[in-house]
């Protein structure tokens, strides 16, 4: 009896794995027969797709147009052979599973992270080659028959692009494919995917039409970000287990509410109990969160006051000449000094905070942080032009925001630490707790500090801005 | 048991709020074969899955080859081969490649791998197939390469999730045969069966698993002595029995008679039988036969289980 192998490097063991499924893929005429069509036959197709849109706009004296269409037909190129991997990498362990086939290799010495790295490997590598030949063949057609040379950054740009779109795109499907029991449920949750990617990439024909090609960049910034998220998270979440185990897809929602009531209420007996648990878990819990919302938010103000360096309002919307009457009557016309005004105010507060959670949820919070980002860059906005108009922006915002700001901001804050840390809470869920158990969990911390802190603080500030706001302004601005 | 390769304690494993294995225990030490018997659902599978670091155990804990199945399983499948419910090839694969690729999953240095491969193609009869695709084998040559790719890495322990199954009876005795190859070669090994017989032949001892928990486990004649009551001799006579049944002896127990036939228990048959030929000859009468009434691994099984229900006795 022979001793007992070494250990595999994992590189090398993850492209044993890898190999194995590329080798199988090339066995496979359903896989290959749209690569190798959209290798070769969609480039020409977009070379004459090009050809004719130039000549066409040409006449029209709108070359412009032309040559932004052609940048963008490379994208595409580049993108539809990709859209492959997102089909192998779906099927890729929820199809083993179905095979039966899992079992075996899940028995091998091999680890989580080298199986997990050898199957994203074996998704990627053949789209991605396709995409590049396609992008080459394109290219070629552009010089030989458009007379049009791509810029070596753009090209650059667009492989790169290319490759993070496909990274992402295989990331989170590896994820939903180890999650799911079937390929049919992997398939139905490819939505999560192609959906944003394909918004993703309508946003980045927008760019290319707009000529801003340096924000690309960013864009890349952001998938590759995105991308070792999921991956990281994909590799936290695999489980042997789990992937044996799981029979079934079923909404079990007694056991969903048992799960989120308990983290709810986190073993209080009554209010004070709960409030202790909030004020002793939950909130230091959250410092990094809060931190990072208020580092996000700082920013969002700065960017507000740049943005008025660009775009500046006519001087005379900034004047303030208007009787306090007239001030008054306006103010009390749009439901302020009223108990429907506070209504009004709160209920559009709470209705952007639950549309910034429901975006945040499904974002890693990102969305989320935009949202509540976007009042205070209109903040920063509006101080920036009124120190252009030689107004002084703090007795302006002193008097029109701040009473209520007291409140208003920390609300935004807890707001966007809560939102933030749910979103997150997929990427690195605790050990011996399931993924569902973890988002319910989250979803359940979110509702803890929404209830017990943002929304009262909210209601406080309604009832400020609605009430009090409006008399400091008078006085400080209109001198009523 | 000194340096037993595998070593469980008390294995539990809930899912969901139903227990699957409850506390079970067991050894299994080199050059010893274990079967696991128990109804389907029972857990057997599950407690191999637990034994292969495939499943975490809730409770209790379990060593193989001296690593911790919960802590170690790395190391626990670097020293396992086994032999999974379902064949699960890759079936656009041929044999060469399909071994060479877990051979590789072992760190098996090629030439090894191909080495090992080619005999134990050959020994399992699958010489000839080694360059079909594995979508063109049978249902017993797929099993057949199953068990190929479970020994490949030459593991100390061995478990066979129904070693067997789908196999045609020549087929099913070469495999048994090479599982006993393999007792003899000091590995532990843990074979889950529904073939009793099969059980009865191979293993050295007997675990019999219901609803999760261990019902019974020893030899086969201890399981039969426990279960099944002392040894039953039948002696046939060539005429009637004449009262030949009040001539037993005190450690002969009737059990049962007929015409020309009696049935008793002892449990000594060594000193009982030629007591028993020495009182009935005496007598006069004659002995056709005496012969062990034969009893079954499965009426030991049935008598733990019990029978199903709706079944005629």
């Amino acid at each position: 009896m022979s001793s007992p192998a070494a250990t595999l490097r994992p590189a090398r063991s993850a492209w044993l794995v890898a190999r194995r499924e590329i080798r199988d893929q090339s066995r496979d005429w359903r896989i290959l027969a749209p690569i190798l069509g959209l290798t070769l036959f969609f480039p020409l197709l977009m070379n004459f797709t090009a050809r004719v849109a130039v000549d066409f706009v040409n006449r029209y004296n709108a070359p412009l147009i032309g040559e932004r269409l052609i940048p963008f037909l490379l994208l595409v190129v580049g993108f539809f052979p990709i859209s492959i991997s997102l089909v192998i990498a779906l099927e890729t362990f929820a199809g083993e599973r179905e095979r039966l086939s899992l079992e075996p290799l899940l028995v091998t010495p091999l680890s989580n992270f080298q199986l997990y790295a050898g199957k994203m490997l074996a998704s990627l590598v053949a789209p991605v080659l396709a995409a590049y030949l396609g992008i080459v063949v394109y290219s070629i057609g552009l010089i030989l028959r458009v007379g049009w040379r791509p810029p070596a950054e753009l090209l650059a740009q667009v492989v790169v692009l290319t490759t993070a779109q496909a990274l992402v795109m295989v990331a989170g499907a590896v994820v939903i494919s180890s999650l799911t029991t079937s390929v049919r449920a992997a398939n139905l949750l490819a939505s999560f995917i192609i959906i944003p990617v394909a918004q993703l990439v309508i946003l980045e024909s927008l760019i290319m039409f707009w000529g801003q090609y340096s924000v690309l960049w960013l864009i890349v910034i952001g998938l590759v970000v995105t991308a070792v998220l999921l991956m990281r998270m994909g590799v936290h979440l695999f489980n042997r287990e789990e992937l044996l185990g799981r029979d079934l897809d079923i909404i079990n929602l007694r056991w969903m509410g048992g799960v989120v009531r308990a983290e709810f209420t986190g073993g209080a007996r009554n209010l004070r109990e709960w409030y202790a648990g909030l004020f002793r878990r939950s909130l230091p819990r959250s410092i990094p969160a809060i931190l990072t919302v208020c580092m996000v938010l700082v920013a969002g103000y700065g960017i507000g006051l740049q943005l008025a360096q660009v775009w500046r309002l006519p001087a005379v919307l900034l004047e303030l000449h208007t009787s306090p009457d007239a001030v008054l009557a306006n103010l009390e016309g749009m439901g302020f000094l009223r108990p429907e005004g506070w209504l009004w105010v709160f209920g559009n507060n709470v209705r952007a905070v639950l549309l910034a959670s429901l975006l945040g949820a499904f974002t890693f919070g990102v969305l989320g942080l935009v949202l509540l980002m976007v009042p205070v860059v209109l903040v920063g906005y509006f101080a920036g032009n009124l120190a252009v108009a030689g107004v002084s922006a703090w007795t302006v915002l002193g008097a029109l925001v701040l009473p209520h700001a007291v409140f208003e901001i920390p609300a935004a804050i807890l707001a966007g630490a809560a939102i933030l840390r749910w979103g997150m809470v997929i990427v690195s869920p605790a050990h011996g707790r399931s993924l569902g158990q973890h988002w319910l969990a989250g979803m359940a911390e979110w509702a803890r500090l929404m209830v017990g802190l943002v929304f009262p603080l909210l209601a406080l500030a309604a009832a400020v801005e609605v009430f009090l706001t409006p008399q400091i302004a008078l006085r400080v601005l209109f001198g009523g | 048991m000194a340096g037993a390769l595998i070593e469980a304690e008390e294995l539990t494993k809930d899912f969901d709020g139903f227990r699957a294995v409850h506390r079970v225990s067991l050894r299994v030490g080199a050059g010893e074969i274990v079967a696991l018997l128990g109804p389907n659902g029972a857990g057997k599978t599950t407690t191999i899955r637990m034994l292969a670091s495939l499943l975490a155990p809730t409770q209790g804990s379990a060593r193989v080859v001296g690593f911790d199945v919960a802590r170690q399983p790395e190391q626990v499948r670097a020293r396992v081969g086994l032999l999974t419910e379902h064949h699960g090839l890759y079936t656009r694969m041929r044999a060469g490649e399909y071994l060479d690729f877990f051979g590789g999953t072992y760190g098996i240095p090629r030439d090894v791998i191909r080495e090992r491969a080619g005999r134990l193609l050959a020994q399992f009869g699958l010489g000839e197939d080694h360059d079909r695709r594995l979508g063109e084998y049978s249902k017993g040559m797929r099993q057949k390469l199953a068990l190929v790719r479970a020994l490949l890495h030459d593991p100390p322990v061995l478990l066979l999730d129904e070693p067997t199954s789908a196999m045609d009876p020549s087929s099913a005795f070469l495999v048994r045969q090479s599982i006993a190859e393999l007792r003899r070669a000091s590995r532990g090994i843990i074979v889950c069966t529904h073939n009793l017989k099969e059980a009865e032949v191979l293993a050295d001892r007997i675990a019999i698993i219901q609803a999760g928990k261990i019902a019974a486990s020893g030899t086969v004649e201890s399981l039969k002595r426990d279960f099944l009551g002392s040894r039953q001799m039948e002696v046939r006579l060539k005429g009637p029995l004449d009262g030949a049944a009040r001539l037993l002896p005190d450690e002969a127990v009737l059990v049962d008679s007929g015409e020309g036939w009696l049935r008793y228990r002892t449990d000594n048959p060594q000193d009982t039988n030629p007591h028993v030929l020495q009182v009935l000859g005496a007598a006069g009468l004659q002995v056709v036969t005496l012969a062990e009434v034969e009893r079954s691994l499965e009426d030991v099984y049935l008598q733990v289980v019990g029978q199903p229900k709706g079944e005629a006795g």
